[in-house]
C-alpha cells in the first residue's frame, strides 16, 4: 500500500534559551558559551514513553526549518520531502525536530548573535566551536524536550558528521543513525575548498576583520565562497545536463560579463547567499567541519558498546564527500561489531543528490526506521 | 522452512547451526540469510553489489553492505563469523583465491556454493554439438554470463588440495535433490564446507 504524502503544513520556529552565566556551556576546545539560543522546529507528536522521537541534523547553511511552510511563504523547508504524514520521517508516527547549529545565523547563538557583555555583536570574539560543541548545545535541547534515547539522528554533509558525533558523544542516546554523505574526518581536498572559501570572505576589505555589522555583509567575498561551494556541490554531469554551454543571451559577449548559463546561475547563487547567510557564520562553520575528524577508534572509544543501528549512503558522483569516505564509516562500525547497512545510491547529482535525488533515498530509509521501530530488524547486535 | 524454498538454501540451512555469525558475501535478495535470521537465529550480515537486491534486504531488515566483494574483507576481523558463504558468487569473481582465503581469514567455517561446468549436459553439448557449456545451473550464453571462472567439482578438490583448504563436508545438487555418484558428471551444483 502506498501511503498517502502529506506536507505537515503550517509550522513556526520555537527558540531554546539555555547555559545561563554562570553556567555557561564548556566547548570542546576551552573556553566557555552562553546565554545559548537554539532555534528549532518540531513535527509530529511525542509519544507517552518518549521513544518515537527523530532528530533531523542539517547542513552548513540550512537552518532549523526543514519542513512544512513558514506563513507567508511559498517554498516549504529544506527537507520537505523527506518529512511529513506518509513521508520517510513519518510524522503520524514519529516525532521530528530539527535544530539550528550553534554558530550559525538562522536564530541560534552565533557570531552575529549579541554578546550580552558587550551589547554588540561578538563577530570574532565568538569562541572557536566544534561540531562537538553543535552536538552538545543539541543535547540541552533534547534533555530540555524531556527526551532520554532518541529514536533515530539523520543528516547529510555537514548533518550527517552531527549524526556521527551523536553517537560518539552520547551512544547511549541514538538507537538508529542515519549519516548520509558525509565523512569521518574532513580530507585535506575538503579543508583546501573550505581555506579557499574563507580566503574570498577574509580577503574582501568589506570584511574589516569580522566587524562589519554597521556596515552590512561582505558581500563580494561572500557570493565569491558561495559560488565556489555550488561548484563543490554539483557533478561534471549535473552541470551539463543543467546548463551544457547554453548561452544567457544567445551570443559571447567578450566584456567578461555573464555569457554563459552556468555563469549566471552561480552569480545567482552567490547574491541569493548574501541575503541570507552571515559571513562570520561561514567562516565558523567551516571551520568547525575542517575540526571533525572521528577517526582513529573516536568514533567509538575503545571498550565502548554500541547497540545504534546504522544506515550510511552515499553518493555515486559526489566527489567532495566521495563513496570511500561512507565506506570507511562502515569499516569502522564492522571492526566494532557495530550493526551497519552501507548504501551506494546512483545519482548524477553530486553532493546535492541528498537534497535532490530522494526516491531511492526515501524508499531505503522509510524501510530501515519502519523495521527498526517495529523491532523486527533480524541482525542482534554480536557479543564480543 | 517453505517447501519452495531453494534446494541449495535448504542444504545451507541445515549446515548452519543456531545462533551462529553468519557473513553472505553477495547475498543477493537476502533470503538465504534472511531465512537463517529468522529460523535458526543466526546473526547475520550480507555484502551484495546490486543495488535493486540491496534494497530488498534493507526491505527485510536485514544488515548489508552494498559493495563488491572482490576488495576484500579488512573491515573484518580475524575470526569474526562462524560461517562465511560464498553461494553462486566465487565463480564471478576474478581473484578467487584471495576471496577464499580472506573468507578463511573472517569466518570459522566457508560455505561455497557453484555451478558445475563438467555436468553431463554441459559435456555432451561441448562434445556433439561444439558449443561452450549450458546446463539448468548454467542458463547463461557466453556473451551474458556473468561467470568469469568455470570450474568443476574436481577442479575445485584440487584446488582446494593445493592451497592446504580442509574440505569438511561435500554437497551435490542434481535438479531437485542430493545425489551421491558421479558428483562430477551429474551435479549441477555443489556446495563445500571449507576450513583452514
Amino acid at each position: 500500500m502506498v501511503k498517502k504524502e502529506q506536507t505537515v503544513g503550517l509550522v513556526e520556529t520555537k527558540y531554546f534559551t539555555f547555559a545561563e552565566p554562570p553556567h555557561e556551556m564548556p566547548l570542546e576546545f576551552g573556553g566557555k558559551l552562553g546565554p545559548i539560543t537554539l532555534a528549532y522546529e518540531t513535527y509530529g507528536t511525542l509519544n507517552a514513553d518518549k521513544s518515537n522521537a527523530i532528530l533531523i541534523l542539517h547542513a552548513l547553511s540550512a537552518d532549523a526549518h526543514a519542513a512544512g511552510y513558514h506563513r507567508g511563504d511559498k517554498n516549504p523547508g529544506w527537507w520537505d520531502p523527506m518529512i511529513g504524514p506518509g513521508k520517510p520521517f513519518d510524522t503520524n508516527r514519529y516525532f521530528v525536530i530539527c535544530s539550528n547549529v550553534i554558530g550559525g545565523c538562522k536564530g541560534s547563538t552565533g557570531p552575529s548573535s549579541i554578546n550580552p557583555k558587550t551589547g554588540k555583536p561578538y563577530a570574532l570574539s565568538f569562541p572557536g566551536i566544534t561540531i562537538g560543541d553543535m552536538v552538545r548545545a543539541q543535547r540541552y535541547l533534547i534533555d530540555f524536550l524531556g527526551i532520554e534515547k532518541l529514536f533515530c539522528v539523520a543528516g547529510g554533509s555537514m548533518g550527517g558528521m552531527q549524526v556521527l558525533q551523536w553517537v560518539a558523544s552520547y551512544p547511549d542516546r541514538v538507537r538508529a543513525a542515519i549519516p548520509i554523505a558525509t565523512t569521518l574526518k574532513h580530507s585535506p581536498q575538503q579543508i583546501a575548498f573550505n581555506e579557499v572559501v574563507r580566503q574570498s570572505i577574509m580577503s574582501d576589505p568589506a570584511w574589516r576583520n569580522g566587524e562589519y555589522y554597521e556596515y552590512g555583509q561582505p558581500e563580494r567575498g561572500l557570493a565569491l565562497a558561495r559560488m565556489i561551494g555550488h561548484i563543490t556541490f554539483m557533478s561534471d554531469k549535473s552541470m551539463e545536463e543543467k546548463f551544457s554551454r547554453r548561452l544567457k543571451n544567445g551570443n559571447y559577449n567578450f566584456n567578461f560579463g555573464v555569457d554563459f548559463e552556468v555563469e549566471s546561475y552561480l552569480r545567482y547563487k552567490g547574491d541569493a547567499f548574501v541575503k541570507r547567510f552571515d559571513a562570520n557564520s561561514y567562516l565558523y562553520i567551516t571551520k568547525a567541519m575542517d575540526y571533525f575528524d572521528l577517526s582513529g577508534g573516536r568514533l567509538i572509544p575503545p571498550g565502548r558498546r554500541v547497540d545504534s543501528r546504522f544506515l550510511v549512503i552515499s553518493f555515486k558522483s559526489d566527489w567532495l564527500y566521495p563513496s570511500y569516505q561512507s565506506q570507511e564509516i562502515v569499516r569502522e562500525l564492522k571492526m566494532r561489531f557495530v550493526d551497519a547497512t552501507y548504501c551506494e545510491l546512483r545519482s548524477t547529482y553530486g553532493h546535492d543528490a541528498f537534497l535532490v535525488e530522494l526516491d531511492e533515498m526515501k524508499e531505503i530509509i522509510r524501510h530501515f526506521l519502519d523495521k527498526t521501530y517495529s523491532g523486527a530488524d533480524v541482525l542482534r547486535v554480536y557479543e564480543i | 522452512m517453505k517447501s519452495n524454498t531453494r534446494l541449495d538454501h535448504r542444504i545451507i540451512f541445515d549446515i548452519v547451526d543456531p545462533g551462529s555469525r553468519v557473513l553472505d558475501l553477495g547475498c543477493g535478495n537476502g533470503d538465504l540469510i534472511y531465512l537463517l535470521a529468522r529460523d535458526k537465529n543466526a546473526k547475520v550480515q550480507g555484502i551484495e553489489l546490486s543495488d535493486e537486491a540491496i534494497y530488498e534486504c534493507v526491505k527485510k531488515g536485514l544488515s548489508v553492505f552494498n559493495s563488491d566483494i572482490e576488495s576484500g574483507l579488512v573491515e573484518y576481523p580475524d575470526q569474526s563469523f562462524d560461517y562465511v558463504i560464498l553461494n553462486q558468487s566465487m565463480q564471478e569473481v576474478t581473484k578467487v583465491d584471495f576471496i577464499i582465503q580472506e573468507a578463511l581469514r573472517v569466518g570459522r567455517k566457508v560455505i561455497v556454493g557453484f555451478p558445475n561446468f563438467a555436468h553431463i549436459t554441459a559435456r555432451l553439448r561441448l562434445f556433439f554439438q561444439g558449443k561452450a557449456p549450458m546446463t539448468k545451473a548454467l542458463p547463461y550464453r557466453w556473451y551474458d554470463t556473468p561467470n568469469v571462472r568455470c570450474l568443476s567439482i574436481t577442479d575445485f578438490r584440487d584446488f582446494c588440495r593445493e592451497k592446504d583448504i580442509r574440505i569438511l563436508e561435500a554437497f551435490y545438487l542434481g535438479e531437485t535433490a542430493v545425489i551421491k555418484f558421479w558428483p562430477n558428471l551429474l551435479a549441477l551444483n555443489a556446495i563445500f564446507v571449507l576450513t583452514k
